[in-house]
């Protein structure tokens, strides 16, 4: 049985997740990186995403945009300024959003309108792979 | 003395404020209800960010970055959170009072106002208002304080702005507001204040101090806009809460003393009325 660390997932408007779990994965600007119990002191930034708490049998997932994580090797706290449960999310709307970023990519011209429409479809992805 | 009827009216006109009054406490007080308790969910994540700044710069002194150096010249930019709606007693003007006695030069300052108040004070003062959200104060959503901060932290970079102070006012508790003045950006110096044992752990930074710090400070600066807003809400709905209060507590005073009056002009005209009759029976006689 693997040793278990705590974890808060905390949002401007209301504390996300809190309680235990063995596991989580998230995306940082550099890839994705999983925890376990025990991990060196980090502050990490984190890229639109999934999170993934594992906790036993259970897994949970969760979209996250844009944000932060504090680790410590008994605790683990992620401040996200979004933060969405797959039930929260409407898959038409993201898709939607999906292909109008793409759409955007392909045509934008200036730096500014390209990054926008990169974060939009990075969110995009992230909100439609929590779905799957 | 004042006619019975002229006392009436005024009292009649009196009781009808006063349930004006009545009402507007009451809706203040479940508003407040509601501004508290979103105050309070939004703390822990403000907190957060807080500590995680404070922690960096803490830890890394030398730092060289421009969200932290101070004078960089450029202008003063205020946001001056008030509201849409006055009687709230003194809590509009108090505030407006806290950004004049900075004593800035008023060429110098770019107002940005959130709340219909502030905005109409500090322009008749001969402030310039640089940008004005008037909606925001009825509801504030962490989407408007990423869109003001956003904007601000854009005319930092580009050196329209040498510093940013927030003004707000703080809830301590239902009774007690303080009008309160952040400086949000440079970042004040943190290095005296002792840190937490925990948070003196040697941390590592993915992929540097100032990546990090980079992205945090944006989002720093909105968590304290975000908190502002709300808790200037319910400092508003607070003010505005104990200001009806009172309000409805000197109409019921007044009532009191015009019901006395009243009365006696009631007595004076009976009395008057009986001499006048018992005059006329006597001169029959």
């Amino acid at each position: 049985m693997p040793e278990k660390f705590h974890l808060q997932v905390v949002t401007p408007n209301r504390i996300f997740f809190e309680g235990e779990a063995e596991f989580v994965e998230m995306k940082t600007g550099e890839g994705r990186i999983g925890i376990y119990a025990g991990h060196e002191p980090m502050t990490v930034i984190l890229d639109p995403g999934v999170l993934a708490i594992r906790n036993g049998e259970q897994i949970k997932k969760a979209a996250l945009h844009t944000g932060f994580a504090e680790i410590l090797p008994e605790k683990v706290s992620v401040i996200a300024e979004i933060a969405e449960w797959p039930e929260e999310i409407n898959k038409n709307r993201a898709e939607e959003a999906r292909i109008r970023a793409q759409r955007k990519l392909e045509t934008g011209e200036d730096e500014r309108t390209l990054l926008q429409a990169d974060m939009a479809l990075k969110r995009a992805l992230a909100r439609l792979e929590v779905l799957k | 003395m004042a006619s019975m009827r002229e006392i009436k009216r005024r009292k009649d006109s009196i009781a009808n404020t006063q349930q004006i009054t009545k009402a507007m406490k009451l809706v203040a007080t479940v508003k407040l209800q509601k501004a508290r308790g979103k105050a309070e969910e939004g703390k822990p994540y403000s907190e957060f960010v807080y500590n995680v700044v404070r922690s960096i710069l803490a830890k890394t002194p030398g730092i060289d970055h421009p969200y932290l150096k101070s004078g960089n010249g450029g202008k003063h930019a205020a946001i001056v959170i008030t509201s849409n709606r006055g009687l709230a007693g003194g809590y509009n003007s108090n505030l407006v009072k806290l950004v004049m006695q900075k004593n800035w030069p008023k060429d110098q300052v770019e107002i940005y106002a959130i709340g219909r108040k502030g905005r109409d004070a500090l322009e008749r003062q001969g402030y310039k208002i640089a940008e004005y959200y008037s909606e925001v104060i009825n509801e504030p959503l962490y989407k408007d304080a990423m869109e003001i901060g956003s904007k601000l932290l854009k005319e930092y970079k580009n050196g329209q702005v040498g510093e940013i102070h927030l003004f707000y006012t703080s809830f301590k508790n239902t009774v007690t507001h303080i009008p309160t003045v952040k400086r949000l950006l440079p970042v004040e110096d943190m290095s005296g204040e002792q840190i937490p044992a925990d948070a003196q752990a040697i941390m590592n930074y993915e992929p540097d101090e100032e990546t990090v710090l980079n992205a945090v400070i944006p989002k720093y600066m909105t968590s304290l806009i975000y908190g502002a807003l709300l808790e200037s809400l319910a400092s508003e709905n607070g003010a505005r809460m104990a200001a009806m209060d009172a309000a409805t507590g000197n109409a019921e005073e007044m009532i009191e003393e015009l019901a006395l009056l009243y009365n006696r002009a009631r007595q004076g005209t009976i009395t008057q009325e009986l001499t006048e009759i018992i005059a006329g029976a006597q001169a029959i006689q």
